[in-house]
């Protein structure tokens, strides 16, 4: 994927947006208790789509906004969101997974990594903390909550990137299975 | 070509974490004044504005989810009110008789300062952002230093104690709520009058605990814990007096009287605020106690 100036305005629209709107709203709508925390579906959703490098710097750009925006411990949201984006954008390259519901798997993976991490970071920290039961019970109705949400934000964000993407693997592999790979209508 | 991208993707990915690294240990490492503390805040001052706006555009669609929600939960909320009116009743003519009696000892100390919050000079702020992490409890409210908001003073709503401003810029504040992991607050229960402090339940968000509460079997389920506040011009308290934190929900006890945890549950609804007030001059009635009157 090369780094062209569409490909960066968009992403920095998709992070600014979807922080933005993670402050402002989605951060004061609680179910069962907890919000839904929309960073990591976004940034597995681009590394997903778009591969481990606009991944990682997209993860990272993500966790530095949010991080300023809140006046938290700059870095640890960049760290924790950077290995998601990386990890996410390697799944994508090694394996090219093509289930439909592969994006809900990974948005609760990422939302876990992400929860976990994070926590674990605070503890590292010094934050003088037990792993209380409310605190477990937090992590697993967010990521229940992100994992319903996976799919409307993958496919968000897939709309809003498809004039940078190659093909859906399922189209993809559909073709070469009826064309032998050789269509001249590939853009892959 | 297929080493070349391998190292760059392993080179992209170091350098990303490396700046992160760098960043957190330069942060956790300076002061509040610091360089990177300084550029937060001035960023902060940035997009503050560009939140607000953003707040105020999707508040309908905010409202609508909360209102779903809202349903919901109405039938719960109703049953459980029941027994709270029927506990406020009782409340209230214990209150009576306690007021009478505060009447009289407040007119023996002859304390001119008897006003309610608005002594404190509060500023309304409307809370437009708000961090979605465990550990960090923190609101960000459209009041800033040009409208006299400092840190350290204290927050507070309809309901009671909500936190104190953690930073400030000049048209916006960041509010640490009391369930903030940095939070901490001398308090004393109402009723039986034992002092204690303030702190959140750390790893169990939403909950406080009263600590280091001398004669903490006379605190029970169900009491009222109020701010201290304190008289010593030495050492202030920024918090006055008498403000609800909120009410002891559950005791549980150790085998000695150190073991004992009080549970205490806060007055105010921290994941519905709309707006906050920030008491500006905190320490009026203490400068009011202290003052000796001028002889004429």
């Amino acid at each position: 994927m090369t780094a062209t100036r569409p490909a960066i305005a968009r992403l920095v629209a998709l992070g600014l947006l979807g922080s933005i709107l993670q402050l402002t709203a989605v951060a004061q709508i609680t179910v069962f208790g907890v919000p839904a925390d929309l960073s990591p579906l976004l940034v597995a959703a681009v590394g997903l789509l778009m591969g481990s490098v606009p991944g990682a710097l997209f993860g990272f750009s993500v966790g530095l906004f949010v991080d300023t925006a809140l006046l938290q411990t700059l870095g640890i949201s960049s760290l924790v969101l950077t290995a998601v984006g990386y990890w996410a954008g390697r799944l994508r390259e090694l394996r090219d997974p093509a289930h439909g519901l592969v994006p809900v798997a990974i948005g609760a993976l990422a939302t876990a990594v992400y929860a976990i991490g994070f926590s674990v970071m605070q503890f590292l920290l010094g934050v003088d903390a037990p792993v209380s039961l409310l605190l477990v019970r937090q992590i697993l109705l967010t990521i229940i909550l992100n994992t319903l949400l996976a799919l409307p934000v993958y496919l968000l964000v897939r709309r809003v990137l498809s004039p940078l993407l190659p093909d859906d693997p399922r189209r993809r592999r559909r073709r070469a299975y009826t064309t032998g790979g050789l269509s001249p209508l590939s853009r892959a | 070509m297929y080493d070349k991208a391998v190292r760059r993707r392993r080179a992209v990915l170091a350098v990303l974490v490396a700046l992160s690294l760098t960043l957190l240990t330069a942060y956790f490492g300076e002061s509040s004044s610091g360089g990177l503390h300084s550029v937060q805040r001035g960023a902060m001052e940035v997009l503050a504005p560009i939140q607000e706006g953003a707040n105020r555009v999707v508040k309908p669609f905010r409202d609508l989810f909360g209102w779903f929600g809202s349903t919901l939960d109405a039938k719960d909320e109703r049953d459980k009110l029941k027994k709270e009116r029927d506990a406020l009743r009782q409340q209230v003519t214990e209150l009576q008789v306690d007021g009478s009696e505060n009447k009289q000892l407040r007119s023996l100390l002859d304390i001119n300062t008897a006003g309610g919050m608005k002594a404190y000079e509060p500023v309304i702020g409307r809370v437009f952002a708000r961090s979605p992490s465990t550990w960090y409890s923190t609101v960000e409210i459209n009041k800033g230093s040009s409208d006299g908001v400092r840190p350290d003073q204290p927050v507070i709503n309809g309901e009671g104690l909500v936190g104190k401003v953690k930073s400030v810029s000049d048209g916006n504040a960041i509010v640490m709520l009391l369930t903030d992991q940095e939070f901490g607050v001398s308090a004393k229960a109402a009723r039986s009058g034992e002092p204690g402090s303030i702190d959140p339940a750390v790893g169990a968000p939403g909950d406080l605990l009263l600590e280091l509460v001398p004669r903490g079997k006379l605190v029970t389920k169900g009491e009222r814990i109020v701010t201290a506040g304190t008289v010593s011009t030495r050492l202030k308290s920024l918090f006055p007096p008498g403000i609800l934190i909120g009410t002891v929900h559950r005791v549980d006890e150790g085998e000695g009287e150190l073991d004992r945890r009080i549970h205490v549950r806060p007055a105010a609804d921290l994941r519905r605020l709309e707006f906050v007030e920030v008491l500006t001059k905190p320490g009026t009635d203490l400068r009011a106690a202290t003052t000796p009157t001028p002889t004429p």
